[in-house]
């Protein structure tokens, strides 16, 4: 790999940023692509690759974001070689998520975790950088690499989205085990890898 | 970092403005995995990261 001019300090204060975010690292991509396994998987590759290109983070800033890019970046080419194609069933969907003794109503989550997963992927990335990151709308739009009112318009169509099936309890079932779905999905992906996607749409 | 909730001066539109109901819930979904116990691969590979430049 590429010659490292860091300090041995340097690389140990990166290591502790990294780790840090780790488990952040394991939400978004979670909510990205919806198996715990491959978004475990995701986030390793993530790791690594953000390990390795350590002289581009600039200290100081946010390891959270820098991190998220990389990871976003990881998951856009993995779908485009639809390596996550076909890997989506029902009954994995409904038991991502194990709430930890003493949440409540574990359901809701799954429902809403199901719901999530059906909103098109660069909503669904804008909902969660936003509505569970935290990130500001600022922030998210700089991570996606687009303009602040597009994130916004995301957000908003997300929420809008949830909103209705939530709250009339109109969730899909097969949510993106559903093959065509799932190809629509995987073409909206390609417009958004290559640029044209949401931006060029609203 | 256990506290991601800032204002933003300058933007109108506030991420939490009007929030629906469920909006606790994404928070929560996230945090859930957030407030995991690290499964050990990823300690393997943070130990391992070191060794490899």
């Amino acid at each position: 790999m590429s010659e490292s001019t860091r300090t041995a300090a340097e690389k140990a204060d990166f290591k502790k940023e990294l780790t840090d975010v780790v488990p952040h690292l394991r939400a978004f991509a979670r909510g990205l692509c919806g198996r715990p396994d491959m978004a475990d998987d995701l986030v390793q590759e993530t790791m690594l690759k953000a390990w390795a290109a350590q002289d581009r983070f600039e200290p100081g800033t946010s390891m959270r974001a820098w991190t998220f890019v990389i990871l976003r970046n990881a998951y856009l080419t993995d779908m485009r070689r639809n390596r996550f194609r076909g890997e989506y069933d029902e009954g994995v969907a409904e038991r991502i998520l194990t709430a930890p003794a003493g949440q409540e109503e574990p359901l809701h989550l799954s429902d809403m975790h199901r719901a999530l997963l059906t909103l098109p992927p660069e909503r669904r990335e804008a909902l969660l950088l936003v509505g569970a990151g935290g990130f500001s709308y600022e922030e998210a739009a700089s991570i996606c690499g687009c303009a602040v009112g597009t994130i916004k318009s995301r957000v908003g169509r997300a929420r809008a989205t949830l909103s209705s099936m939530l709250e009339d309890g109109d969730i899909p079932q097969r949510a993106i085990g559903d093959a065509r779905a799932h190809r629509a999905i995987l073409q909206e992906l390609d417009d958004v890898a290559a640029g044209n996607g949401v931006g060029a749409k609203i | 970092m256990s506290k991601h909730e800032q204002s933003h001066g300058g933007d109108k539109a506030q991420p939490n403005k009007e929030k629906p109901e469920w909006a606790d819930g994404l928070k929560q979904l996230y945090d859930s995995v957030v407030e995991e116990p690290l499964p050990d691969s990823f300690k393997d590979l943070l130990s391992k990261l070191d060794q490899q430049s």
